[in-house]
């Protein structure tokens, strides 16, 4: 079901402070789009407008245009909740809902759908899902425990698992292994490569060797300075942007001589 | 191999402790101490004094039915005006709370914040005439109207009575005291709610009040019910407000809107107490215990519930 999403024009707004500056992107279906960049540049702002996340905060807005496979996400009859719905994301600290069983995490967001499902259906689901997230095995004897008792690595994982769950067109992921030991942080990846397969993925990561390892294409966003709105520099496939960038900027990022 | 020490010889230097520590730490227990001497104060009295009604023959106790038989409407009339108002302002503060939280404009969230505060800086006496000169008045026909429509719920049976002052209105203006109290400590909780569990709810795809329903009531559901519980507290141990709203005639009865209401404990003690001595005084202190021990049921049934899954609470 995977979906490709073309954004033209996308200017995104805190209030009057423009944050993010005329994005011109399209991300490819069935793959791994990265985005790099230093702190502040916009990347996790720009990821966050792609599922109408960013206008969660007050006074947050944007202007242009989101088209997912010819649905406009900002048009006028969008509804940022079926966007959402269609877009997962799995955000930088694990965020399993503490008062829920790690089941009922998974099944958050099908019972929001308030589709009607058999138990039988509801645990198929489950298993399926805590699978396709490397997490079935670890956690199927204690299925009703709180998500909060597990370790960092699998509460991401099972993060992950509860957004797969509903069957998104598009997994979006803000830094989601910034938090995760080295160990954690390889099966994510390993994780994400198979779910490529079924879903376009992009990902925010300030580790340039996990950009480097997973994603096809990759972004670099940068800002002038303190106060200036981020730009998207450059966008290319990821072995060009790794060996011979265009933009001098990207360059100097990637080798540490940012700065 | 050299002598060396192992910490868990017995001897071995002790931790160094700090004088600020030592301080705080003393303090801080002996606040902790005080707080159970005073409790203990306060039911060592009570059961000392109640003892010689606990003994008298029952003839002596007024009403001439035993002290239990003198108790029990006063423990029954204090637990259903509480639980009126519990029930009346718990759904209305978590209500008032979620919306000063998560719907109104910020603006109008801090205002309305402050006027909810306002309500627990009135004092209960000017509830109480409130009660008894507006409120219960315009109650009658309110009534009347259960009883002529509702009057098969024994509940709502009836006569109305004519001046409203009924245990409905006392519950009711409870439950318009415990309000703040509830809605400010719930507040409080949703307040506290991370975002990030919020923000994994929308980001699922949960519209406002699914996200309300994920993520802010389950995180916030033990803070709801000690507020409750707090709210239960005070409206157990109401006095005036409820000793001049309260008309009293009659025993134990479920008859919300009829003149004929059992009294509450603490209402009963502060109309009694002038006009008694001797053994009347006993029975009187013998009623303060039961409330004394009722409130600290309540709390413990609080408590328990909380704990049962405390796993759960999020505070981990």
């Amino acid at each position: 079901m995977a979906k490709r999403i073309d954004v033209s024009d996308l200017n995104i707004y805190y209030g009057n402070f423009l944050a993010v500056e005329g994005v011109n992107v399209s991300i490819e279906p069935r793959s791994i789009t990265a985005l790099i960049g230093p702190s502040g540049c916009g990347k996790s702002t720009f990821l966050r407008s792609l599922n109408r996340m960013h206008e969660v905060i007050p006074g947050a807005r944007v202007e242009g245009k989101v088209v997912m496979d010819g649905q406009d996400l900002y048009g006028a009859d969008a509804d940022p909740v079926d966007v959402r719905r269609q877009i997962g994301m799995v955000f930088q600290r694990p965020n399993p809902f503490p008062t829920m069983s790690i089941y009922d995490n998974v099944a958050a967001g099908v019972r929001l759908n308030s589709r009607k499902m058999k138990k039988a259906d509801l645990d198929d689901l489950v298993e399926r899902s805590l699978k396709g997230a490397n997490l079935w095995n670890e956690v199927k004897d204690r299925l009703d425990r709180p998500g909060s008792s597990l370790s960092g690595g699998q509460q991401q994982r099972l993060c992950i698992a509860r957004a797969i769950a509903v069957e998104p067109d598009v997994l979006l992921m803000d830094e989601p292994c910034s938090a995760l030991d080295p160990i954690s942080t390889l099966a994510i990846e390993d994780l994400m490569t198979e779910l490529k397969e079924r879903f376009t993925i992009v990902i925010v990561t300030h580790n340039m060797q996990q950009a480097a390892r997973v994603s096809e294409q990759t972004g670099f966003f940068n800002l002038n300075g303190v106060g200036q709105p981020g730009r998207l520099i450059e966008f290319n496939p990821t072995e060009k942007i790794f060996s011979n960038p265009d933009q001098k900027a990207t360059e100097d990022y990637i080798s540490g001589r940012f700065g | 191999m050299t002598a060396t020490r192992t910490p868990t010889e017995p001897g071995a230097a002790k931790p160094v402790r700090r004088p600020g520590d030592r301080i705080f730490a003393g303090s801080a227990k002996g606040a902790g101490i005080l707080i159970l001497v005073i409790l203990a104060g306060v039911a060592a009295f009570l059961i000392a004094e109640a003892l010689p009604a606990l003994s008298a023959p029952s003839d002596d106790i007024p009403g001439g039915e035993g002290l239990a038989g003198y108790v029990l409407p006063l423990v029954f009339g204090t637990l259903l005006s509480a639980v009126i108002a519990l029930v009346v302002a718990t759904p209305l503060a978590v209500a008032i709370a979620l919306f000063i939280t998560h719907y109104a404009p910020r603006r109008l969230a801090q205002g309305l914040g402050y006027v909810v505060d306002l309500l627990a800086a009135i004092p209960s006496i000017v509830y109480g005439f409130w009660g008894i000169a507006w409120l219960a008045p315009k109650l009658v026909p309110f009534y009347q109207w259960l009883e002529d429509n509702f009057g098969f719920i024994p509940l709502f049976a009836g006569p109305t009575s004519s001046t409203g002052r009924t245990m409905l209105t006392a519950g009711l203006v409870l439950a318009i005291m415990i309000l703040p109290i509830i809605s400010a400590i719930s507040r409080e909780v949703f307040l506290q709610v991370p975002t990030l569990h919020k923000e994994a709810a929308l980001a699922l795809g949960a519209t406002r009040w699914e996200m309300v329903k994920m993520a802010v009531l389950p995180y916030g559901k033990s803070g709801i019910i000690g507020g409750a519980m707090l709210g239960l507290g005070r409206a157990l141990g109401e006095t005036m407000a409820v000793a001049l709203v309260l008309s009293v005639s009659g025993g134990i009865t479920f008859n919300l809107i009829s003149s004929g209401n059992p009294s509450t404990v603490a209402a009963n003690i502060a109309l009694e107490f002038p006009e008694s001595s001797g053994i009347d005084v006993n029975t009187l202190i013998a009623s303060g215990l039961a409330l004394f021990v009722i409130t600290l049921a309540v709390n413990m049934l609080a408590r328990w519930i909380v704990n049962r899954r405390a796993d759960f609470s999020g505070a981990n």
